[in-house]
């Protein structure tokens, strides 16, 4: 009973396609995080390729092993695992052990993605995930910066880049305090304008903060972003170091030194607004911002960590569902005005 | 048919019921004591012989223990055991006994040591309450050991103290620390439950050809 040319055509829903996928959205991030990556090439060179390589062999692999085996296929193409790798690498020292960089991708996954029950259940942000379980397991390791364009060539390998396995890092390199490290403990500032290009220590993907918010950029005019995320959380520090300074402006920060240095824009950018693990509703997304910047200026200022964007996030990924809950528009036509 | 009995009785504790990795119980110690081999071992022991002693006490006055004070006399009986443990540990090992420090007395509370007097010894004769005893005391053993040998291996390199990966290993700080003693137990527990599950998946298959077949 099948007819060649139909009267009446019928579909299930959804009728109505759009264009967004989360294949498509993973990947956009990837193009916006392009520039701040091709950047940390050319201030670490070659380390930066190994390290981040390692990061997103960790991830992937991990994606790959614990996948069932109708999934296994279709979770390595919607590119998630490699994003996060690549967010894990970017925010790691450029001088790291390929073998901590794997394992931080491979932990990043399997306790911040797969065990949760895969893409779209996890409550923390796997790629910090990651970088937490590394910044817990090897603290030595993970605070030790490497100062930028050190090297001569493209080609120079940071001697700790190629660490044996499970072995520590043999040579003792030249190292280099990051600016909130110098800030903290030396009571030394570094110029705004190093910070927004680039040219300071840091991790491989903090140290350019142009490139960062063009890429912030790109993904807002894509619609991949809830643009009130980033902007409470720079907003929220902004005005929060220059409280601070009225107090006392020699000591503490000024506000676009506090934005530019260490993660805070990396963080804010691409982490804090992970759409799995960051609030739905608008009223939600202030909130989840304004915690983030207020827990990370209070580690910086007052906490014995110089850099707190991580532990920020993800405790603000804790209350994620709290928020949620607290922050549900009312439904039309219920509720207490409804009477 | 009767040795298979308290045979079947051991066993259970080892594995099938394993007091830590299916039961989940006495948490405390298995979280706390677990950062050395050594250390699970000596609390391994020392679990050991209060489960065993403890469970033969109340086994053997079982007739006698009025229901409505037993947990009282449970906890008395117990903690006779605890101190004497508690004594010989500091007269033998002092060392481990001050890094156990207070893990020893607090035996008391483990609730795996009550579980099995309210479950089992209470209710059965003593050589089964013996057996019983002796089985959940080596499962909880062994996992003690397991979760204490994985941490040491990767928090300090070495096991029972000897080192095995030379001077220039890198240690994972975190596993000698308490998220080290969750993490470790929590992929033990979800390669047990996968082992289940995977175990059940082919026992229904078996039992599907068998029915096919007939």
């Amino acid at each position: 009973m099948k007819k060649e040319d139909p009267d009446l055509l019928l579909f299930h829903a959804p009728l109505l396609r759009q264009d967004m996928t989360t294949p498509k959205a993973m990947r956009d991030v990837l193009y916006a995080l392009l520039p701040a990556t091709g950047a940390s090439l050319w201030f670490f060179g070659l380390s930066a390729i190994l390290v981040i390589g390692a990061c997103i062999a960790g991830a992937v692999l991990a994606e790959w092993l614990f996948a069932g085996r109708e999934a296994r296929g279709r979770s390595l193409l919607d590119a998630s695992g490699t994003l996060t790798g690549l967010l894990l690498g970017l925010t790691l020292p450029p001088g790291l052990p390929m073998w901590m960089a794997f394992l931080g991708g491979f932990v990043g996954i399997s306790l911040g993605k797969v065990i949760w029950g895969g893409l779209g259940h996890n409550l923390f942000n796997p790629a910090l995930l990651g970088r937490a379980f590394l910044l817990a397991t090897f603290p030595i390791a993970m605070t030790t910066w490497v100062p930028a364009v050190a090297t001569g060539g493209f080609f120079d390998v940071y001697p700790g880049n190629l660490a044996l396995p499970f072995m520590q890092v043999q040579v003792d390199g030249v190292t280099a305090a990051t600016p909130l490290g110098m800030l903290k403990f030396d009571q030394e500032v570094t110029p705004l304008a190093n910070l927004a290009f680039g040219k300071v220590s840091g991790s491989l993907g903090e140290t350019s903060g142009l490139l960062l918010l063009l890429g912030g950029v790109y993904l807002w005019l894509k619609r991949d972003l809830d643009w009130r995320i980033p902007v409470s959380i720079l907003l929220t520090v902004m005005i929060f170091s220059a409280v601070l300074g009225l107090f006392d402006a020699a000591r503490f920060p000024t506000p676009l030194f506090s934005v530019f240095s260490g993660g805070l824009l990396l963080g804010a950018i691409y982490m804090a607004t992970d759409p799995v693990t960051s609030p739905v509703t608008p009223r939600g997304a202030w909130i989840f911002g304004i915690g983030v910047g207020v827990i990370v200026m209070l580690i910086r200022v007052f906490g014995g960590l110089p850099e707190g964007v991580m532990y920020a996030i993800l405790l603000m990924n804790a209350a994620t569902p709290l928020i949620d809950r607290y922050t549900q528009p009312r439904v039309f036509g219920r509720g207490v005005e409804s009477e | 048919m009767k040795k298979n009995e308290s045979y079947e009785e051991f066993i259970k504790g080892i594995w099938r019921d394993n007091p830590v990795f299916v039961q989940v119980l006495g948490m405390c110690p298995m979280l706390a004591v677990t950062n050395s081999a050594v250390n699970a071992i000596a609390m391994g022991l020392a679990t050991f012989f209060v489960l065993v002693g403890s469970s033969f006490l109340v086994s053997s006055f079982r007739n006698w223990i009025p229901k409505q004070v037993r947990i009282s006399c449970f906890i008395i009986i117990i903690a006779t055991f605890v101190t004497v443990a508690d004594y010989t540990l500091l007269a033998l090992v002092p060392t481990v006994h001050k890094e156990l420090g207070a893990f020893i007395p607090l035996i008391v509370a483990n609730c795996m040591i009550l579980g099995r007097q309210e479950a089992f010894a209470s209710r059965y004769p003593t050589r089964l309450a013996v057996m019983d005893a002796m089985g959940m005391a080596s499962g909880f053993m062994l996992a003690l050991f397991s979760l204490g040998a994985i941490r040491e291996i990767l928090g300090d390199g070495a096991l029972f103290g000897m080192n095995l990966f030379g001077t220039n290993f890198e240690p994972w700080i975190i596993m000698i620390l308490p998220p080290g003693g969750f993490l470790t137990l929590g992929v033990i527990l979800l390669f047990f439950n996968w082992f289940k599950l995977k175990k059940d998946e082919f026992l229904a298959e078996v039992a599907e050809a068998e029915r096919s077949s007939r």
